[in-house]
């Protein structure tokens, strides 16, 4: 068993008088790639970004790689802590949020240079080995808008690796594709999973994410339902909730 | 007393210093207006209500009162205080902060339509709230801003005459200068006329190449 790169304590997220997240543990090993499954709404993408933090939790722990992600800080001290921790956390959203006045190297290689993980030379030469890596060695030039869904993806994907990051959150990142192009990008992050990269993938894709993971966890209205690998998870639910969501989807 | 173009040479000389003035007004107001638009901007979009206010107070004044009086205020009102502007400086700063404040309204609309994901992607690779602002939002916004800050760029230029009342010897006080020495005031303003419409046309095209090239990416 290799140590957890995250752990989560009776996490807790509440909207207004919304509780959204009611008290999720949850660990996550070096080389685990997890899929988070479960229905429209359950909390899926609010647990990945309280996670980096993109949403602050509202009670509970989440450590990662050894250190207590939110810590209560003072303002300037917080940003600090957390830019330094999201380095190390790639995400990769649905609708992709490239930069669209940047090119796919620049976009790639604008983080590790703003924040001098690398000077330009060495960026931009790592940068085109990652498009490279991605399949997208000749559209280093383009801009966003003259992407297809699954090559912007790709590039989004290629733009968080360039920081190195010890894992990768995906949050639905084929769910606005034309179905012609999930393939392409299911692809790269089958690759990662090989090269073991952490990964958790929020998906709806089940074929995908019985494929790709080696532990599947089932979130629902809030809560952690059932959790396993991804041969049980499929073939033999326990929890009747399971059972209801997989008939439904699959 | 018919028209007569033909005396317009004799005056060169005026004319080659209004223009020359008007376009140093309008060029150095227009570096400080879209900066300190792009400054203004910002801070009024701190998390802080104690910076937002003081700049949203100064923007309110600026907006409510005529230019030719916060002209006046900085060029005459200044020196009861002891600072002695000269009339170039006391009318770019005017001209400045005045359109500063219109530009931080349209630059402040523009970063706030700018998708909210662009900053959670730059935050989620570790760039803090400044250099996502720097690199991401102003990139973007500025694309957005750019044919409303043209117009008001072009009023900016026109705007400059205003600065004549304090004796700035620019374009339109240049004209009429010539005048009184010619006694000829339409063939004068028809000439100041048709050089800030020239001016005006290198504006335009400089707006359209701003908006051809941020137009790339669209
Ligand atoms: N910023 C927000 N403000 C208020 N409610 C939100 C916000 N983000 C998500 N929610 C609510 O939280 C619940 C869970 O949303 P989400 O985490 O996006 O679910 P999932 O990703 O599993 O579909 C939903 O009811 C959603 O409406
Ligand atoms: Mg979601």
């Amino acid at each position: 068993m290799s140590e957890n790169l995250i752990e989560i304590r009776g996490l807790k997220k509440n909207f207004g008088d919304l509780a959204v997240l009611k008290g999720i543990d949850m660990n996550i090993r070096k080389g685990q790639i997890v899929a988070l499954i479960g229905a429209s709404g359950s909390g899926k993408s609010t647990l990945l970004r309280t996670i980096n933090q993109l949403e602050e939790a509202t009670a509970g722990e989440i450590w990662f790689d050894g250190q207590l992600v939110n810590q209560d800080l003072p303002h300037r001290a917080r940003e600090k802590h957390l830019n330094q921790l999201r380095r190390e956390i790639g995400m990769v959203f649905q609708h992709f949020n490239l930069f669209p006045h940047l090119t796919a190297i620049e976009n790639v290689t604008l983080a590790p240079t703003m924040l001098k993980l690398q000077n330009k030379s060495d960026a931009l030469t790592s940068g085109k080995a990652l498009l490279d890596k991605v399949g997208l060695a000749d559209r280093i030039d383009h801009y966003p808008s003259q992407l297809s869904g699954g090559q912007k993806q790709r590039v989004a994907i290629a733009r968080s690796l360039a920081m190195s990051p010890q894992v990768m959150l995906f949050d639905e990142v084929t769910s606005a594709l034309d179905p012609e192009l999930v393939g392409e990008v299911n692809r790269v992050m089958k690759q990662l999973a090989q090269e073991h990269m952490t990964m958790i993938i929020v998906t709806h894709d089940l074929r995908f994410a019985e494929d790709v993971s080696d532990h599947v966890v089932f979130l629902a209205d809030g809560l952690v339902v059932e959790e396993g690998p991804p041969a049980q998870i499929f073939a033999d639910p326990k929890h009747e909730l399971t059972q209801s969501f997989l008939k439904q989807v699959f | 007393m018919g028209l007569d173009f033909s005396i317009l040479p004799e005056y060169s000389d005026y004319f080659l210093t209004g223009t020359l003035w008007t376009l140093a007004l309008t060029a150095l107001s227009m570096f400080f207006s879209i900066s300190g638009g792009i400054l203004f901007a910002v801070l009024q979009l701190n998390r802080h209500a104690i910076i937002r206010w003081p700049t949203s107070f100064i923007a309110w004044l600026f907006m409510g009162t005529p230019l030719l009086l916060q002209l006046f205020l900085v060029y005459f009102g200044l020196v009861q205080i002891g600072i002695d502007l000269n009339a170039f400086v006391a009318g770019v700063i005017a001209l400045s902060l005045h359109f500063a404040v219109y530009n931080s309204d349209i630059i402040r609309s523009a970063i706030v339509a700018v998708d909210s994901g662009q900053v959670e992607a730059a935050r989620s690779l570790g760039l803090s709230n400044f250099q996502a602002l720097r690199k991401i939002i102003v990139p973007q916004a500025v694309a957005n801003v750019t044919p409303a800050l043209g117009n008001m760029m072009i009023a900016l230029l026109k705007e400059s005459a205003l600065v004549s009342v304090i004796g700035v010897m620019e374009l339109t006080l240049s004209a009429q200068r010539a005048i009184s020495d010619s006694f000829r005031p339409f063939e004068f303003y028809i000439a100041a006329a048709a050089i800030y419409y020239i001016i005006n046309l290198g504006l335009e095209q400089a707006v359209h190449f701003a908006e051809r090239r941020t137009a790339r990416y669209r």
